[in-house]
C-alpha cells in the first residue's frame, strides 16, 4: 500500500520585506492510507505551516514532498487544485460554510470543480449528510443549524470526493466539549472505515486520542 | 466547472447584494440608455431629413447665384427672365424650369394680417416641386404671361387670414396691392427649420412689378433622370456664366444637400454618442470598482473553494461572469430604458426619432465588453488568490 502523503526533509521559508523567516526547517513524516494522527504545538510552531503544505494548499521551499504519490514541487496552481480535489478533505475550525447556501449544496461544492452534473451530486451530498447524521437537515442553511452540525456538514463535504487523507484544522476549536467529543468520534469513525486523519490542534487531550502524535517546536518536530 | 454552474453562482452572488448590484448596473443603465436613445434621435433626425429633401422632388437642380461654400456671403442675384428662358433651351423642355423671385411681406385680408414669404413664381411650379394644392387651383400661363394678380396662399397663411372660411375667390392685399385668392397648398409641416406653410405663390411678373425689379432669385431644374443631372448642372452653370461673367452660378442636386447634412448630422451624432460613451465607461469603472470590493469581502470564501479544488480559473471565470452579468443585465435594461426615451422624444417633441436594430446590437455587445474590460482585473486578483492567505482572513 502506497503512503497517502510522504515529506522528506521538506523545509518552507517565507520572505518577508526581503528577510527570510523560516517556518519548517526540515521535517520528514508519512501518513499512511489508515493513519490517525495528531500534530500539535504551540502557536507558531510550524504546525499550521505544515498543514498547508500536507494538503497541498502550498508548496515547499525545500525537500520534496509527494502527496497521492505526486511531487508537488512540478505542479502548477491549476494541478494544486485538481490534486487537492482527488485526495484531500478539508475540516476548518471555523467550519467555513457559504452562508446563503443549504447544507447539501454546501456538501456538493467539491464535485462542482470536478465537473459532476447536478443530480449526481445532490445524490452524493445526501449520502454523506446521511453518512454524519444530519440526513434531517439537508435544506437548512449554516445559520440554521447549531456548531456542532455546522462542523458536521463541513465533514461531509470533506468527504463527498472520496479523498485518502482528512486534514482537520482545530475542528473542535469553536465547539463546546460534549458536541467536540462527538465530532472527534465521528472522525475517529471514519478512520476506521478507512480515511487517514490527520488532527492538527495544540489541545493535549484531543491529540491524546490519536494513534500518533507529532509535536512540532520552531519548525522542526520534537 | 461547468459554464451553467459559474453562470449560476454568478446570479447567485449577485442576488445576495441586491441593493448594491442594482445601484453598480445604474452607471451602465445610463451609459447604454443615453448611447442608444442619441444615437436614436440622431438617426431620426437624419431620417427625417432626407425624407424632406426627398420630397421637395426627384431629380432637383438647384441653380442659384453665387458660391455654395462654406464662410461665402449670398450674393445679389442678376439673373432675369431671359436667363430662364436661356436655361430653358439648355434643357430643352421649359416645364422643367422653375423660376423664384422672393420676398417678406405682409398679408393683409380684412382687419387680419400674416407674415408671408411671397413667391413669385411660373406656373409650371408644381411640374418642379412636389407641391398638391388643397383647394382651387393653380396659376396658369396666363396669369404668369399677364401678371395678374392672383395667389395661391399656403395652408398656414390661408388659416391666418380667414380661418375656417373658404378663401377662394377672396381679396388679400400684399405689400399693399390687392390679389385675389385662387387656391391653397396642402399642410406640408416644417421643413429644415422654414415654415413652408406659410408661403404665398403669386406669379413671377405680378411680383416683379410689385417688387419693382425684374430680377429671378433663383432656378430649379427637374431632371428627366439622375444620370443626365450632373451633365445638365455643368451646361447650365456654363450658360449663366456666359451671360453674366462677373458672377459664379453654383447648381446643387439633392444628393449633394443630403451629403452635406449626412456629414453634418453623422459629426453631431458620433459626437453625442462619444459623450454617452464616456458616462457608459465611467459606468464600467463603477463595476470594476464594486468586483473589486467584492473580491476582497469573499476573500474567505474564494480561499475554501480554491482549497476544495477550485482552480485560479475556475474562480477567476466566476467573478468574470459576475462583471459580465452586472453589465448586461444593465445593458439590456439600458436599451429599454433608452428606446423609451428616445419613443417619448419622438412623440413629445418635434425631434423625430428612431431605433435601429444595429444600435441596440451595438448597444449590447459594447455592455458586454465594458463587463469583460473592467471584470478581467478584479477576476484575476480573485484567481490569484494564495489560498493559505484567503483562508487565514477573517
Amino acid at each position: 500500500m502506497t503512503a497517502a502523503i510522504v515529506a522528506t526533509e521538506v523545509s518552507r521559508t517565507y520572505d518577508l520585506d526581503g528577510v527570510s523567516v523560516p517556518a519548517l526547517r526540515g521535517v520528514s513524516l508519512t501518513i499512511e492510507p489508515t493513519d490517525y494522527v495528531a500534530i500539535v504545538g504551540t502557536s507558531g510552531s510550524g504546525k499550521s505551516t505544515l498543514m498547508h503544505l500536507l494538503g497541498g494548499l502550498d508548496r515547499p521551499t525545500g525537500g520534496t514532498l509527494l502527496i497521492g504519490g505526486r511531487d508537488v514541487a512540478g505542479l502548477n496552481p491549476g494541478e494544486m487544485a485538481k490534486l487537492r480535489n482527488e485526495t484531500i478533505g478539508f475540516v476548518f475550525q471555523s467550519f467555513h460554510l457559504l452562508a446563503r447556501t443549504t447544507a447539501r449544496d454546501n456538501v456538493a461544492l467539491p464535485l462542482v470543480y470536478r465537473g459532476v452534473g447536478r443530480r449526481e451530486r445532490r445524490a452524493r451530498a445526501t449520502e454523506m449528510l446521511e453518512r454524519v447524521g444530519l440526513s434531517h437537515r439537508l435544506d437548512h442553511r449554516p445559520n440554521q443549524m447549531s456548531g456542532g452540525e455546522q462542523q458536521r456538514v463541513a465533514i461531509a463535504r470533506a468527504l463527498v470526493t472520496g479523498p485518502s487523507v482528512l486534514l482537520a484544522d482545530e475542528p473542535t476549536g469553536n465547539l463546546d466539549s460534549a458536541t467536540g467529543q462527538s465530532v472527534l468520534a465521528l472522525l475517529e469513525s471514519l478512520n476506521s472505515e478507512g480515511v487517514a486523519v490527520v488532527l492538527v490542534t495544540h489541545d493535549r487531550e484531543v491529540a491524546a486520542r490519536a494513534d500518533r502524535q507529532i509535536v512540532m517546536k520552531d519548525g522542526v518536530i520534537i | 466547472m461547468r459554464l451553467a454552474e459559474a453562470w449560476r453562482v454568478a446570479l447567485d452572488a449577485l442576488r445576495a447584494n441586491r441593493l448594491r448590484s442594482i445601484l453598480t448596473m445604474l452607471g451602465v443603465v445610463i451609459g447604454v440608455a443615453a448611447v442608444v436613445a442619441l444615437v436614436g434621435i440622431g438617426t431620426g433626425t437624419k431620417g427625417q431629413i432626407e425624407q424632406q429633401v426627398e420630397g421637395l422632388g426627384s431629380n432637383l437642380l438647384l441653380v442659384v447665384p453665387g458660391r455654395l461654400e462654406a464662410g461665402s456671403a449670398p450674393a445679389a442675384s442678376t439673373m432675369t427672365m431671359d436667363d430662364v428662358d436661356a436655361v430653358a433651351r439648355v434643357v430643352g423642355d421649359r416645364d422643367r424650369v422653375a423660376a423664384t423671385i422672393a420676398s417678406g411681406e405682409t398679408v393683409r385680408a380684412g382687419s387680419r394680417s400674416a407674415f408671408a414669404s411671397m413667391q413669385g413664381v411660373l406656373e409650371n411650379t408644381p411640374n418642379v416641386f412636389v407641391r398638391r394644392l388643397d383647394r382651387g387651383s393653380y396659376l396658369t400661363r396666363t396669369d404668369v404671361t399677364t401678371g395678374r394678380r392672383v395667389a395661391v396662399l399656403g395652408a398656414g397663411t390661408a388659416t391666418a387670414l380667414f380661418g375656417d372660411r373658404d378663401p377662394i375667390g377672396r381679396q388679400i392685399t400684399i405689400g399693399g396691392v390687392r390679389f385675389r385668392v385662387i387656391g391653397t397648398f396642402e399642410r406640408l409641416g416644417q421643413s429644415l427649420g422654414v415654415d413652408r406653410d406659410s408661403e404665398v405663390h403669386v406669379p413671377v411678373t405680378a411680383a416683379q412689378r410689385l417688387l419693382g425689379t425684374d430680377r429671378i432669385d433663383g432656378l430649379a431644374i427637374r431632371a428627366p433622370d439622375r444620370e443626365r443631372i450632373n451633365r445638365l448642372s455643368t451646361a447650365v452653370v456654363d450658360t449663366l456664366t456666359d451671360r453674366h461673367p462677373d458672377t459664379d452660378f453654383s447648381a446643387v442636386t439633392q444628393e449633394q444637400i443630403l451629403g452635406v447634412l449626412g456629414d453634418i448630422l453623422g459629426v453631431l451624432t458620433g459626437v453625442l454618442a462619444a459623450i454617452a460613451g464616456i458616462s457608459l465607461l465611467v459606468g464600467g469603472v463603477g463595476v470594476s470598482n464594486i468586483m473589486l470590493v467584492s473580491v476582497r469581502e469573499r476573500t474567505k470564501e474564494i480561499g475554501l473553494r480554491k482549497a476544495v479544488g477550485a482552480r485560479p480559473r475556475d474562480i477567476g471565470v466566476q467573478f468574470l461572469l459576475e462583471a459580465v452579468l452586472l453589465t448586461t443585465i444593465g445593458g439590456v435594461l439600458g436599451m429599454a430604458l433608452g428606446v423609451t426615451s428616445a419613443l417619448l422624444v419622438d412623440a413629445l417633441s418635434p425631434v423625430p426619432a428612431a431605433i435601429t436594430w444595429w444600435s441596440l446590437a451595438l448597444a449590447f455587445g459594447v455592455s458586454a465588453i465594458v463587463g469583460i474590460i473592467f471584470g478581467v482585473v478584479p477576476a484575476q486578483r480573485a484567481g490569484r488568490l494564495d489560498p493559505v492567505v484567503a483562508l487565514r482572513t477573517e
